[in-house]
């Protein structure tokens, strides 16, 4: 190891130097308050600057990580979510409780994890990423110590997300077992020549890896504990929770399959294929049901998991730009829209049915006109970047001939657009039943303009990202 | 390749082969005995004085969980002391790699003291 290995990964040295400095804030000097967040943000700043300025790429850690094009675009991602949680976390956590360094910091390791997962270049890597990531995210849950609920999501996503660690563990040990390294290189170069142990052994550790991305992407029948978690946690982490290991997740798969097991693409497609059908089906016709809106934006985000996992069954270099595409305009757009429910909620978990939106739009047109934005930029709706994404998506997987699949695709995202107008039309055609405002934190403005860029300008000139999300996914191959 | 996992295999059996052996041999060749003091929970030659299902004060758990913690930081420095002397000729990396481990696990126990996790009044 060398300095440059150091180098290799200043932005999340950055990121975990200004976590360690929150905690000692909160601990050995009485700071006011609010200044937390400003911390947060000027070191989630520094980190993006450092990730702009030092395009490294190339193997470090002794080819544990591995930096391109691909790393960085997931880098720009994660920092701008991370950013946009704390804009709509500070407003939530002082109307709530106290703000306190502990929670800005746990945001900080988290993504941290993010960022070493997209790196990983080794399964013990992305595991340790995968950790990094999960842990904080169990506490956030629960952080709200004296709500009920907030406890339940918190042991439910622990004991669930520790059995799936298992699963995951259990898959690194059998291809490790049939290839004996951990290195992507080497089980990709063995998965080549034919010199494993046996290939069931190698394919069945890929399962037990798939399982456990599944159970963090929220793919069906491993979605289980999405909507209690999500509906649970506070809104401003469900926010965080819904994008940020969808993410990560997603990123470290997509890679994994590109650069490893895409040879055995004939052998775990059809699972692939019936589990994003399952997920896209059964997300969307729950969510249909829904009243609480952190309910339907999860069961929102398990159908999204389904439309996701279209790109990583393609397994082109289109698949892989269709999938980086998307992720960057649905974790955007469900983050902002995670944060304004967060805004509209009320004290004691209130506040957060389809009915409380009614007559929004008179009371808060600039609330309800972006909340009405990100709906329809989930639902698919041109001109926004929500349909873009899609077609990028359904387009890569037509080419490679998966035609049925986006038959199923196109007819859920018809049922989708049902439950995603449902708020939208009681904040535009129904009258209000008080005169209760909500107050817009100048500190969210930030979020609200990026979620406009991304669901409006990107709609409308997708170009811009289309550049370098064609150019992330070039360097996976 | 197979063969190599040959020596785990018979380790495997042996374990579980005497495992299941001493409870069936005592089964058999034990003698059986019943009594209200055989019967009582085994602490260690201790006489049990309450029921075990009793509230533990949190703090045991956080205690615990932090001397695991620097139980660990130290099994990182037996193998770290072992080659530091090979490794320090390349350079001094070696010394700050295990200095900023070090200064990480410092912040960790400042916090906790801070905390208060030390204090048991």
């Amino acid at each position: 190891m060398t300095w440059l290995d150091i180098n290799s990964t200043l932005p999340e040295l950055i990121i975990l130097a200004t976590a360690l400095l929150l905690l000692m804030l909160e601990v050995l000097s009485t700071p006011p308050r609010n200044s937390f967040i400003w911390v947060a943000l000027a070191g989630m700043g520094l980190s993006l600057a450092s990730v702009l300025g030092t395009p490294l790429s190339g193997n470090y850690y002794g080819n544990m990580i591995a930096l391109s094009t691909f790393t960085r675009f997931i880098d720009v991602i994660t920092i701008a979510l991370v950013m946009c949680t704390f804009l709509f976390s500070a407003p939530y956590l002082r109307r709530t409780l106290e703000e306190r360094g502990e929670y800005y910091a746990l945001i900080l390791f988290a993504a941290v994890g993010m960022m070493l997962m997209a790196k990983a270049h080794d399964l013990t890597m992305t595991f340790l990423g995968l950790e990094l990531l999960s842990v904080p995210l169990y506490i956030l849950a629960g952080f709200y110590r004296n709500r009920i609920s907030s406890n339940e999501a918190s042991i439910k996503y622990l004991l669930l997300g520790a059995f799936s660690t298992g699963f995951f563990l259990f898959g690194i040990a059998l291809i490790y077992g049939s290839i004996g390294s951990t290195n992507y290189d080497i089980i990709q170069q063995a998965i080549v020549n034919g010199q494993e142990l046996s290939r069931g052994l190698t394919l069945a550790g890929f399962a037990l890896l798939l399982i456990g991305f599944a159970f963090k992407v929220a793919l069906a029948p491993f979605h289980m504990y999405a909507p209690d978690v999500y509906q649970g946690a506070p809104t401003a982490i469900t926010a965080f929770l819904s994008t940020g290991p969808k993410v990560a997740a997603f990123a470290a798969l997509l890679k994994l399959v590109i650069v490893v097991f895409a040879v055995t693409t004939r052998h775990w497609w059809g699972v692939m294929w019936l589990l994003s059908v399952l997920t896209m089906t059964v997300g969307n016709v729950t969510a249909l049901v829904q009243d609480n809106l952190k309910r339907m934006l999860a069961f929102s985000g398990v159908a999204h998991a389904g439309y996701l996992a279209i790109g990583i069954l393609v397994g082109t270099s289109d698949g892989a730009f269709g999938l980086l595409f998307y992720l960057a305009i649905y974790s955007v757009t469900t983050l902002v829209a995670f944060g304004l429910v967060a805004l509209v909620e009320r004290e004691q978990e209130d506040g957060l049915e389809v009915s409380s939106y009614r007559g929004l739009a008179q009371k808060n047109p600039f609330i309800a006109a972006a909340f009405a934005l990100a709906l329809l930029s989930l639902a698919g709706f041109p001109p926004t970047a929500g349909f873009t994404a899609k077609f990028f998506v359904f387009n890569s997987a037509v080419e490679a001939g998966y035609i049925w699949l986006v038959i199923i695709a196109v007819i859920n995202s018809l049922i989708s657009v049902y439950y995603y107008l449902r708020p939208v039309v009681a904040m535009y055609m129904r009258e209000p039943e008080d005169d209760r405002r909500v107050t817009l934190p100048p500190i969210t403005v930030p979020a609200l303009v990026l979620l406009v860029l991304v669901a409006l300008g990107l709609g409308i000139m997708p170009f811009t990202l289309v550049q370098s999300g064609v150019s992330a996914a070039a360097s996976l191959f | 390749m197979i063969s190599d996992y040959l020596p785990v295999m018979i380790v495997f059996l042996l374990a579980a082969g005497f495992a299941v052996g001493a409870l069936i041999a005592t089964h058999f060749f034990g003698p059986k005995i019943k009594g209200k003091i055989k019967s009582e929970a085994y602490e260690s030659g201790i006489e049990a004085k309450s029921s075990p299902h009793t509230r533990l004060n949190v703090r045991y758990f956080i205690v615990g969980l932090v001397f695991v913690i620097f139980d660990i930081e130290v099994v990182f420095l037996y193998p770290w002391a072992v080659v530091f002397k090979d490794f320090i000729k390349t350079g001094p990396f070696i010394f700050f790699e295990m200095l900023f481990f070090l200064f990480i696990l410092l912040i960790g126990y400042i916090y906790v003291w801070r905390k208060g996790v030390f204090e048991w009044e």
